[in-house]
């Protein structure tokens, strides 16, 4: 048995003529009708970026962090009312790219970002686009949950409340409350709304952080690894939010659980070391990776 | 035990080369490590046992020269408001009541008190047992009430400072009588009246709302007090709104460069100036320059600020590096703006950090001297300062006037005055122990 393996891997081992990065360009890889991408560094994406009317997209984007160019030549389309899933072994650049997309980036001083990323064909690094109006369109819930040190309620409220969503006390009670219900919290915190958040359990800040970004009603949810640092119930619980979610939100969650990302994406995006290596239907990934470094990812082989 | 891996690696420690082996090594080194703990914590607690040794030799020094200050020498006597004394010439408007001799009230119902004393010389020595003061008092008990003309009633007189120094102990008639005070029939005089009741300690209102006087017994620390007040709130009210915005400008929007890195430089220097030189800058600036008004607090108060802006910077600026970064992007990803962020979530959570700095600042400002010295507050000041533009005096520099005279009774004020300062800053830190709780949030 072993020497099977040892064989496939030698055989596959052995580098065609065309290659890079020990990675296989032939075109017979690639299917009819995928963007054809003049690469840079690294490889062209396998499948197809685009989708038909997306809320975002990315174009040759290229994300450098000093002299380390953390994000190479990646396009990708965020579709509408579906959840996309990045996927990809540690360091290769996932949360990067999904940083981009809400220019928390700019955060980081040595972070520097080239390429064109639209919204509702807009470029949102352009000089005039208000980073604050974007940061409303395009939610964001990180990995560790991080609800503010107030209470339940202000948590939810300080999104309307500094963007002006609410007209007088009564409509903020409302979004608290629709917020709360379709993340799931309501039941369990509308006894206690004035208690902090940081009482909560695991499961249920994270819920509370998903309610806070949801209570301003954005267009796009971008989800950093929510439920790593959560338990399996209260990530079962967060992947059921999740698909509730789609119907009203454009959803991008990165994750290092494969059986999540299919258990929870209708798309989904594999990167390796800053290129993104295949995009395609999660079912067809899963069951039939077209490329040698997706299929060795998901079976196991490294990662 | 199971079989453990033997490494054939010759070169390794003997303690890595199997599990037993190691595990004996630990063993072995244990009680060595045991016994550094022990020594640790007993340097420990000696240090700790040191310091409160200090601390109450401080206190005790202090509390037992001081303590007897709140107590005052007072005589009762008995005056006859004598209309031929007031008002010989029959006028008694409130000018002519005003002007009338009240020591001789004061020296008659003395002379009732001891009808015997009768030679010129020991006579003055009667009168000098009660204080200068005793006639400003019967003059403004005419002036509240001019129908007390012709009446007699028991009043209550300061003493002389000498006589309640005798009561306390200060004065004893075992020194010689060329250098003591009071000669030997003032103190027989003394004892008389406190034997028959005529003489008490009773409490020192004095001290307490009165300011400074050439008398002793007349001297209070309220203008002090006033003046400490009025110069630490112009410290406050200048040095913490501009301290917490530099710091969070610094910290939060400045961008990291040699600038940057300049100014952060040289905020630690300052805050290792020596507090005299705060004081010639403010003599040369403030009182030249701008032409404020010397001993004022609003002057003492900005040198203060000078000097305590640095200790506020530098401790703001810990309290906000001290804030998870996870807060910050959670509001970022909401929204808000950097402003926003700061301003709703940063400074919420530094802020028990930069009060503690604040207080801390403000402890040393309360007790500095010098550079209150160079911008003119050691003028003997008597009048209570009202505003901040009245000519005062602090604490500190009070306790240093006080402790250069030579009258035994300001030696008991002097430590009285200390006593008081460390009350307001026990008070200080009482305050900002509880803003702090207040303010404290845990996340």
């Amino acid at each position: 048995m072993s020497n099977a393996v040892a064989e496939e891997r030698t055989d596959r081992a052995a580098p065609a003529p065309d290659t890079e990065a020990g990675v296989n360009v032939k075109p017979s890889h690639r299917q009819p009708g995928a963007l054809d991408l003049t690469p840079q560094s690294g490889a062209a994406t396998v499948g197809t970026v685009t989708v038909d009317n997306p809320i975002m997209s990315a174009r040759e984007v290229n994300v450098y962090y000093g002299d380390k160019h953390a994000i190479k030549n990646v396009s990708l389309d965020i579709g509408r009312n579906q959840v996309i899933a990045m996927i990809g072994p540690s360091g290769c650049g996932k949360s990067t790219f999904l940083r981009c997309l809400n220019r928390m980036n700019d955060t980081i001083e040595s972070a520097r970002v080239t390429g064109v990323i639209t919204m509702d064909g807009r470029d949102i690094y352009d000089r005039r686009q208000d980073v604050v109006q974007l940061r409303a369109r395009v939610g964001m819930v990180f990995q560790k949950p991080n609800p503010f040190p107030k209470s339940i309620y202000e948590n939810v409220a300080y999104g309307p409340r500094i963007h002006g969503l609410a007209s007088d006390r009564a409509e903020l009670d409302e979004i608290v409350q629709t917020s709360l219900h379709r993340a799931g919290l309501w039941d369990e915190v509308k006894d206690r709304l004035s208690h902090s958040g940081t009482s909560l359990s695991g499961g249920q800040q994270q819920r509370l952080c998903i309610a806070r970004t949801i209570a301003v009603n954005p267009e796009v949810i971008l989800m950093d690894e929510p439920c790593s640092a959560l338990d399996p119930i209260a990530t079962a619980r967060i992947e059921d939010l999740i698909d509730e979610l789609r119907a009203s939100y454009a959803i991008g969650i990165v994750t290092h659980s494969m059986q999540q990302a299919a258990r929870v994406s209708q798309r989904t995006a594999y990167f390796h070391l800053g290129d993104l290596i295949e995009v395609g239907e999660t079912d067809r990934i899963f069951t039939n990776p077209r490329h040698k470094l997706t299929e060795d990812y998901i079976t196991g082989r490294f990662g | 035990m199971s079989e453990t891996p033997r490494s054939p690696n010759e070169r390794l420690p003997e303690a890595l080369r199997d599990h037993r082996r190691a595990a004996e090594a630990v063993a072995r080194g244990l009680k060595a490590r045991y016994r550094a703990e022990a020594r640790f914590k007993f340097y420990g607690m000696t240090a700790v046992a040191l310091g409160m040794v200090f601390l109450a030799v401080l206190f005790f020094s202090i509390v037992s020269k001081g303590w007897s200050v709140f107590r005052q020498a007072y005589v009762q006597l008995e005056v006859f408001y004598d209309p031929a004394v007031l008002a010989p010439d029959g006028t008694r408007s409130s000018e002519a009541l005003a002007q009338a001799d009240y020591a001789a009230l004061v020296k008659a119902s003395l002379r009732k008190l001891f009808p015997q004393v009768e030679a010129r010389a020991d006579l003055r020595q009667l009168y000098g047992l009660v204080s200068s003061s005793a006639a400003y008092d019967l003059q403004r008990r005419i002036a509240d009430d001019p129908a007390r003309l012709g009446t007699t009633e028991r009043v209550w007189l300061l003493t002389d400072d000498n006589v309640d120094q005798y009561y306390k102990g200060r004065i004893q008639r075992s020194e010689s009588e060329e250098t003591r005070p009071l000669s030997d029939q003032q103190l027989a005089w003394a004892d008389q009246l406190r034997s028959s009741g005529a003489a008490q300690l009773r409490f020192n209102k004095q001290f307490f709302t009165s300011g400074d006087s050439r008398e002793p017994e007349l001297a209070g620390v309220w203008g002090a007090v006033a003046g400490t007040f009025f110069t630490l709130l112009v410290t406050l009210l200048l040095s913490f709104p501009i301290g917490v915005a530099a710091a969070t400008y610094l910290e939060e929007f400045a961008k990291k460069n040699r600038m940057t890195d300049l100014i952060e430089v040289n905020i630690n220097n300052l805050a290792a100036v020596p507090s005299i030189v705060f004081g010639l800058l403010g003599l040369a600036v403030f009182i030249n320059v701008f032409g404020l008004p010397r001993s004022a607090p609003l002057v003492g108060g900005l040198v203060l600020t000078l000097m305590t802006l640095p200790t506020i910077i530098i401790a703001s600026r810990a309290a906000l590096k001290a804030v998870p970064p996870s807060i910050r992007e959670a509001a970022l990803g909401m929204g808000a703006s950097r402003i926003q962020m700061v301003a709703h979530h940063v400074l919420p959570l530094a802020l028990p950090g930069m009060l503690t700095g604040t207080i801390i600042g403000m402890a040393r400002a309360l007790g500095e001297s010098a550079p209150l010295l160079m911008i003119g507050m050691v003028a003997f000041i008597v009048d209570i300062p009202k505003s901040l533009f009245d000519p005062a005096t602090a604490l500190p520099v009070q306790v240093y006037l006080w402790s250069d005279i030579p009258e035994r009774a300001f030696v008991e004020r002097t430590s009285g005055a200390i006593i008081v300062l460390l009350a307001f800053l026990i008070v200080m830190n009482g305050l900002a122990v509880l803003l702090r709780n207040r303010f404290e949030r845990r996340w």
